[in-house]
């Protein structure tokens, strides 16, 4: 088993998430960023689950997914009330909490 | 069911659980679950009874050839005797020391069992018709229950520390239900009354706990009982905690000094009377002293015969109590000072020796007790508009409630000791015994008691039941769930005392209920006959001169207010009346005395010598406190402080702009500072 493969798909995955929670202006495209860097996380501990035979990796990706879900239903409550309360998912108009 | 006691406590606890949480949903709001609860109790109290017995029998059945002789050769020989069911389960563990929780069940175990559970069954059953419309109705059953319940765990507790739970419940409990019409000022305080009175016994009760268990060793009780016989036991360690533990008694049984609570305690619904006097809290105390006799008997010295402590207060407790009922209006309170009267002779009797005269006599005098005042109950609620004042509002019931005089007058007999009612037999027992082992002030002192109980029994019973009605009500008779309990505790009234009728052969009380493990050897006394007829005659001229005195009170001119004109026979009135002035004396002496003359010594020693003191400490920190201020604070400190404010500012407004608010942002600085960490442990590594 070729373990880079897996690292490089990971790395990737994570930089694509990186750029999106970064760059994007939509809430949800956000969420959906921060999923995919969860999921490049995820890929990493099941590769390296596999690679020592030892089954935590796997048992913390779970957790991981579960946690995920839960995380991404609270997510989404906030993005719905910043739309309902903006008229607009853009995450660059609120700055109510600037210094 | 001998070892599995402790379901016995156990269900009325569940079921007081059940009524606070359902009882006001239930058809009968309640009742019907503690009714349930306390009889299925009832039942395996009566199968634990049963067993017990058959044990033993059992282990005395291959003496039985040998016959009477072959029987007490067994006893006196102490051969290991019937050992008592002893259950534990680790209640918790702390520095090596096993803190169990358990079951002992033994001979007294049973009959305690039997009483509690038959009596509380009864009152909860009288309960229905007598609470009729209350406004906490579901809640009273609730406490009746707990209050069973506590003093079931008492009674089954396997060693000191879970007897004194039981015993702390019970208190509590009676502090519910004595309070149980708190909006009445009088009631609430004779409930904080009776808890605060017996608590000042409880301390002694406490550290009696803490001294057998370092002379012991354990909290067991039969550990301890077998420690007391044992010949390494240290008598004056023995003698401290004897009397530590008797204090805890004389509070909860109300002995003298601390009985005043109990006559107070009648501000608590009937029934509640009846519970706390007949079967649960107040003989709770003797049962202590009967659960742990051998520690009293080491401890005393009571095989030696003359006055001891334990003698000594309870015979002091049956005189003050049996006088003091002669000048009662209430009938309620007629009734309590003739248990403290009653309370003092079981105390007595394990004072000189007779324990299974007192234990026996416990058995009898819940059974009449709680008859009489249920009875008082039912002429309050059926015959006298919920008063219990005799001599307003009583008075020729007879002819209206036929079954609660005929009740009453059985339970009176049998308190009176009149021949063959229970009280008889118990109460000469304990006479005998007295007697016999070489106590025979407690006897005369106990026949001077016979006496005083016959007439005071009499006047009560003229009082309430004949003469002319003088209440303002229509009396008519109580309803059958009121009747049915006393017709029931009246049979046990008239038939209880057969069960150790010596003269007649039987002896069962003794051969099934005295423990034969770890107990010391005592004496049976011999039934005899002169003591019994001038008991009896006793009684019977008590009866004759306090009928006599009221039946006739309209040809007696002389006797006729008495005190009203007679100086004298006037202030020992008043001083009955006043109760001795002990109430006077823990209320006005005691506790203004500590608020009075201490505190005015305190008053004095706070104005000149504290005062003084921390003026003068004042004056100097004041002079110190200017120096400091001026150079240290506005100087140094202010200064440095001032210097750090004007920096932090300096240091805000140019982090402000970081503080963009924009959630992107902050996660731009997020993902950087990771980067820069990343990178600075890659060079730190490499």
């Amino acid at each position: 088993m070729e373990l880079n493969y897996f690292l490089i798909l990971s790395a990737f995955l994570f930089c694509v998430g990186v750029y999106g929670v970064l760059a994007r202006k939509n809430g949800v495209l956000v969420l959906m960023s921060v999923e995919l860097m969860l999921n490049a996380v995820s890929i990493n501990l099941i590769a390296f689950s596999a690679l020592n035979h030892s089954v935590s990796g796997q048992i913390f990706a779970l957790f991981v997914i579960t946690i995920a879900a839960a995380e991404v239903g609270v997510g989404l409550a906030i993005v719905l009330l910043i739309y309902r309360n903006l008229k607009s998912p853009d995450l660059d108009k609120i700055d109510e909490l600037k210094g | 069911m001998l070892d599995a006691a402790w379901l016995i406590p156990t269900v009325p606890a569940i079921a007081f659980a059940l009524i606070t949480l359902f009882g006001k949903r239930m058809p009968k709001h309640g009742a019907e679950i503690g009714i349930a609860a306390v009889g299925a109790s009832f039942v395996m109290s009566c199968i634990a009874a049963s067993q017990w017995i058959d044990r033993v029998e059992a282990a005395t059945g291959h003496s039985e050839g040998l016959g009477a002789f072959g029987k007490s050769v067994f006893r006196a020989a102490g051969e290991q005797g019937v050992e008592p069911v002893v259950n534990t389960v680790t209640w918790w563990i702390s520095g090596g020391v096993h803190f169990s929780v358990g079951t002992t069940v033994d001979g007294l175990t049973v009959m305690m069992l039997f009483v509690v559970t038959l009596i509380s069954l009864l009152v909860q059953i009288y309960s229905t018709a007598y609470m009729h419309d209350d406004r906490r109705y579901t809640w009273f059953f609730a406490c009746l229950s707990l209050f069973t319940a506590s003093m079931l765990t008492l009674v089954v507790s396997e060693n000191l520390l879970q007897l004194l739970v039981g015993w702390e419940l019970v208190g509590l409990c009676s502090f519910m239900l004595i309070g149980h019409w708190w909006e009445d000022l009088a009631n609430s305080r004779a409930a904080i009354k009776a808890f605060l009175t017996t608590r000042v016994g409880d301390i002694g009760l406490m550290i009696g706990v803490i001294v057998m268990y370092f002379a012991a060793d354990t909290f067991s009780i039969v550990g301890i009982n077998e420690y007391a016989l044992s010949s390494g036991a240290e008598h004056n360690l023995l003698l401290a905690g004897a009397i530590c533990l008797f204090i805890g008694i004389i509070g909860k049984s109300g002995q003298f000094p601390l009985h005043t609570w109990l006559p107070d305690a009648m501000a608590g619904p009937t029934p509640v009377s009846a519970l706390i006097h007949a079967a649960t809290m107040v003989v709770a105390g003797v049962y202590l002293g009967a659960r742990l006799y051998p520690v009293f008997y080491e401890g005393f010295s009571i095989a030696d015969g003359g006055i001891n402590f334990m003698a000594l207060i309870g015979g002091v407790t049956i005189i003050i109590g049996a006088v003091l009922a002669f000048v009662q209006r209430d009938i309620k309170k007629v009734l309590a000072y003739s248990t403290i009267s009653q309370l003092g002779y079981m105390v007595m009797a394990l004072g000189v020796g007779a324990w299974t005269a007192a234990v026996f006599h416990l058995f009898t005098h819940a059974f009449f007790k709680a008859l009489l005042f249920l009875g008082a109950g039912s002429v309050s609620h059926s015959g006298s508009h919920h008063s219990f004042d005799m001599k307003s509002d009583m008075g020729g019931l007879r002819k209206y409630m036929p079954v609660t005089f005929a009740t009453f007058m059985i339970g009176s007999l049998a308190l009176a000791g009149i021949f063959p009612f229970a009280g008889f037999w118990s109460k000469d027992e304990i006479l005998v015994t007295a007697g016999e082992g070489g106590f025979e002030v407690f006897m005369v002192v106990g026949l001077i008691g016979a006496f005083l109980t016959a007439a005071y029994m009499t006047r009560c019973v003229y009082l309430t039941f004949f003469g002319e009605y003088r209440g303002h009500g229509h009396p008519h008779e109580s309803p059958r769930a009121i009747t049915v309990p006393l017709i029931i505790l009246a049979g046990f009234s008239v038939v209880a005392g057969l069960i150790n009728a010596v003269p007649l052969g039987i002896e069962k009380f003794t051969e099934w209920f005295e423990p034969t493990f770890a107990f010391p050897h005592l004496v049976h006394a011999e039934f005899d006959y002169g003591l019994a007829v001038i008991s009896v005659t006793i009684a019977v001229v008590g009866i004759g001169i306090a009928a006599w005195l009221w039946f006739r009170r309209e040809e007696l001119g002389p006797f006729r207010g008495l005190t009203q004109r007679n100086a004298l026979a006037r202030r020992g009135y008043v001083f009955l009346e006043n109760k001795y002035y002990l109430d006077h004396l823990y209320e006005n002496v005691i506790v203004d005395g500590t608020r009075g003359v201490v505190a005015r010594a305190f008053y004095w020693f706070d104005q000149h010598v504290i005062d003084a003191f921390v003026k003068g400490v004042g004056l100097v920190a004041a002079r110190v406190g200017r120096f400091s201020y001026d150079v240290v604070d506005q100087k140094g400190v202010d200064g440095a402080i001032n210097a750090l404010a004007a920096g932090t500012g300096d240091a805000g407004s140019a982090l402000r702009t970081v503080q963009s608010g924009r959630v992107q942002r902050y996660a731009l600085l997020l993902f950087a500072a990771v980067g820069l960490l990343s990178l600075a442990l890659y060079l730190v590594n490499s």
